[in-house]
């Protein structure tokens, strides 16, 4: 099984690296590279498959001349899990991504994408399986600038440089915390390996408490909690739609598996860390789906729930250790086992929702909500998949984002009314019912204003659907969504290893408390499976009466009014007007409104624009300060070779004298 | 003997001295020649072993590229660059001088720190060698013309071999010529980047370089 895992990998690495010799104009260069990621994604998931259903552990381990490193690898059953929606999303979006760019083959580096691209699924397979810290933060920078690369693929708009720059910069702050993270406990463990940091099991406060915060604030910034969320609505958008699925589906999850892996090492948890991940949990969730309600753009709306979602996996892992903390193995089990079941689910859909937002943005060329619409009949495979997505992310039953929502909140119900864990219970099951209520209002707005309806401009009335090599993605995906939640019950069983390990619980008494959830969830299954022949009686029932009667198709919104026009409908702002008026407090939308005079008005106009608070009230003037501290420094670059060695001299001999 | 190594180092800190304190151009090559001569006369005069064929060949070299090869290659470039003279540097000829004795008594002050691990040939060799490093980076800041730059680079180039000439009997040959043939392509390197700068713009003043900067 080893030699499949490290075959997967070689066969996308090669891949990418005959898609760049292929090099700039051959139109085989993004097929190769293409083909190598799925033919590879699909043999890496046999082993990650193997290792969780057989528990069988697989482990490597090379010298390193680095100091402090050791190249040792590890597939256990954590590992294994981050690597299915690594292989699964990575591979489909590849095969999305050989049409996706096809319209820029005659004039961009297709073989430099696709190579990046196949650096970053290896790099993102051997962050989750390194074991050595030096190792781990040399996979983990690859990844990033891997990434950076693929973001910035449209460089020559000066938005999406933006929008690169940001992300190179939030992410290697974040690695700066890791570093400090990694140092910290090398110091005492006096070995940068995982196995060792295992072995120690940090116990004293003074270590594992900053610690813990070095992790939350380092991988926070990759898996996007708020405050650290705000590179996210920037790259995104700028990717192009199927790298915005594998890192908004995946890559941003490597920072909650070193997150879980962190956790790993520091043991017992102290409640305040379970706290905190609530808070952190609470306000990326809220402000998440609340900032996305207010945006106008399809692509920027999909990365603030991706802000929100992560924030719904720190409220289980929260749940779980607080769980931990005070001896309540139910809640510890369904916590940290509702938030990684998340995960899984989370890269899936959102995987499905940023390729079907790509398969919009590729027929109507925009990714404005209020220049589309009435997409359901020009696109019926786009709508119905990002119908599925819409489902599963809201959280509504039969989908697969029910499923781990369901967990965290039977989690918190459990746990209600016993001693320290009923304010926290109470908080998850308030905001995380206020975080599906806001996000069912969202993505109501999306699918209406985007699919129903009449089109709104030109693009929109001429679109098409997208070829099967776009379309057969996002049905697998949506595919996959289904068959999560059908088999429920199963999957839960099998996560009893991942989630032991995380809980520090044995495996055979997580198996026992996690029973208690599968007899509701196999309920749910059947409920499921009755709606969808409930629905299925109804639709025959539908075309047995409509059978040989007349059947008038009259204009949406016509209303008896003569002339509709597409202008008559609710537009994004407009629908979401209520929701965004009563949290005004958060948002700070600016609206300028030309009101209508007169009564023949000749022209009005309302525009809204919600910029991101954090951005705009915490980083930029921070990161102006630091500005204008670099510039009041500027003279000392002078420009004079004969100065910048004058510098030099003087430091090594005021060196030279201190040590005398 | 010694009192021959003392003349020696006493008239390679007055070459250092007249360096820094000279504003013609071709004398300053003239003196970082002589420099070279001297300092390559060292090992031959102050070893403290039999002269070994080695050490022979390797004097000769030094002699041979720093009193022959360099100024010959610089001498060249300044007749093709036209420049005769040194105008306007960045620290004046008195102040350079004052400057050069200050440094003259830190070379010393620091050498006196130095423990030494072994008996040295003569006590004022180590100054000799702070002192012409420090002389060298001083020609560097203190100057304006590439020429003077390149000088100063190979001052303090010899700074280094005269450190290396304290610990001739421990370090190996090897790395001597490491240093040498670095120095070598250097010269070789700016010699020709100066000749290319006067040609697209009229002067080889390094500090119009900042120009360049963006």
């Amino acid at each position: 099984m080893g030699i499949l895992f490290w075959g997967s990998l070689a066969i996308i690495l090669a891949g990418g690296m005959a898609s760049l010799a292929l090099g700039r104009f051959s139109p085989w260069a993004g097929r190769v590279g293409s083909i190598g990621v799925f033919v590879g994604c699909l043999m890496g998931l046999a082993p990650a498959m193997d290792v969780i259903v057989t528990g069988a552990v697989m482990s490597w381990s090379m010298e390193w001349r680095m100091p402090y490193g050791s190249l040792s690898c590890r597939i256990d059953a954590l590992s294994a899990f981050f690597l299915i929606p690594i292989f699964l999303v990575s591979g489909v979006s590849a095969l999305y991504g050989s049409r996706y760019l096809k319209i820029h083959e005659t004039t961009k580096n297709l073989g430099a994408s696709w190579f990046f691209y196949s650096i970053l699924v290896v790099s993102m397979a051997l962050v989750v399986v390194a074991r050595n810290g030096v190792l781990f933060l040399v996979v983990w920078e690859i990844m990033s600038l891997a990434s950076f690369f693929l973001v910035t693929f449209e460089h020559e708009k000066e938005s999406v440089r933006q929008a690169g720059w940001i992300y190179l910069t939030a992410t290697h702050l974040g690695t700066f915390f890791l570093l400090v993270l990694f140092v910290v406990l090398a110091r005492e463990a006096g070995s940068m390996d995982f196995d060792r940091f295992e072995a120690m099991r940090f116990h004293s406060a003074a270590i594992a408490g900053p610690a813990f915060i070095f992790a939350v604030i380092g991988f926070g910034t990759k898996a996007g909690f708020i405050p650290f969320h705000v590179w996210l609505p920037e790259a995104h958008p700028a990717a192009p739609s199927h790298v915005s699925a594998l890192m908004s589906g995946v890559m941003i999850k490597t920072g909650i598996y070193g997150l879980v892996r962190t956790l790993t090492f520091l043991s017992p948890p102290q409640i305040w860390w379970g706290w905190l991940l609530v808070g952190v949990g609470l306000t990326s969730g809220v402000i998440g789906v609340l900032f996305a309600l207010a945006q106008h753009d399809l692509k920027r709306l999909l990365a603030y729930h991706s802000v929100e979602n992560i924030g719904i996996i720190a409220l289980g892992l929260g749940l779980g250790l607080i769980g931990t903390a005070t001896h309540q193995p139910v809640l510890a089990c369904l916590g940290f086992g509702g938030g990684l079941l998340h995960v899984l689910n989370h890269a899936l859909f959102k995987g499905l929702l940023f390729l079907g937002a790509g398969s919009v943005l590729h027929a109507t060329g925009t990714r404005e909500m209020d220049r589309l619409g009435g997409l359901i009949n020009r696109m019926p495979w786009t709508s119905a998949t990002f119908a599925a997505g819409s489902v599963a992310i809201c959280g509504l039953p039969p989908l697969n984002g029910f499923i781990s929502e369901f967990l965290i909140y039977v989690g918190a119900y459990h746990a209600m009314g016993r001693p320290d864990v009923s304010i926290p219970s109470a908080g998850v099951i308030v905001g995380l019912a206020m975080i599906g209520t806001l996000a069912v209002a969202c993505f109501t707005k999306v699918l209406g204003v985007v699919f129903l309806g009449e089109p709104r401009t030109e693009a929109a009335a001429k679109a098409h659907e997208s070829d099967w090599a776009m379309r057969i993605p996002m049905i697998a995906l949506a595919l996959g969504c289904v068959a999560v939640a059908a088999a429920a019950p199963w999957i839960v069983g099998l996560m009893s290893p991942i989630v032991s390990g995380v809980a520090g619980i044995p495996a055979q008494a997580v198996k026992t408390h996690l029973r208690i959830i599968q007899g509701p969830l196999e309920s749910v299954t059947w409920m499921a499976l009755l709606l969808v022949f409930g629905i299925a009686i109804l639709a025959m029932l539908r075309k047995r009466l409509l059978a040989g009667r007349p059947v008038d198709r009259a204009g949406t919104w016509d209303c008896g009014y003569a002339m509709p026009s597409a202008r008559m409908q609710y537009t994004s702002s407009s629908y979401a007007k209520p929701l965004i008026h009563l949290f005004d407090g958060i948002l700070q939308t600016k609206t300028s409104y030309d009101a209508p005079v007169d009564l023949f008005p000749a022209r009005a106009g309302l525009h809204t624009h919600t910029e991101d608070v954090f951005r705009r009230r915490i980083y930029e003037p921070l990161f102006h300060a630091v500005d204008r501290f670099r510039s009041s420094l500027r003279w000392m670059q002078e420009g004079r070779v004969q100065v910048y060695i004058l510098y030099i001299a003087v430091t090594l001999v005021v060196l030279l004298i201190g040590g005398l | 003997m010694k009192i021959v190594i003392e003349a020696l180092i006493v008239l390679l800190i007055l070459t250092n001295l007249k360096l820094i304190a000279s504003s013609r151009l071709s004398a300053c090559i003239r003196v970082v020649a002589v420099q070279g001569v001297l300092l390559g006369l060292m090992p031959l005069i102050a070893g403290q072993e039999a002269l070994t064929l080695r050490i022979a060949a390797l004097s000769g070299l030094t002699m041979l590229l720093k009193g022959v090869v360099f100024p010959w290659l610089l001498l060249k470039t300044l007749r093709s660059a036209n420049v005769r003279r040194e105008i306007e540097p960045f620290v004046g000829y008195a102040a350079s001088l004052m400057i050069g004795a200050g440094l003259l008594f830190l070379a010393i002050w620091m050498s006196r720190q130095l423990p030494m691990p072994f008996a040295v040939t003569s006590p004022l060799i180590m100054p000799l060698a702070f002192f012409t490093m420090m002389i060298g980076l001083f020609a560097v800041i203190s100057r304006r013309k590439a020429i003077t730059q390149v000088l100063g680079y190979l001052v303090m180039e010899n700074g280094i071999y005269a450190f290396g000439l304290v610990f001739a009997q421990h370090e190996p040959l090897l790395v001597e010529l490491g240093i040498l043939l670095d120095a070598f392509m250097a010269v070789f390197v700016m010699g020709i980047t100066i000749f290319h700068i006067n040609r697209e713009f009229d002067h080889i003043d390094a500090d119009r370089l900042s120009a360049l900067k963006g």
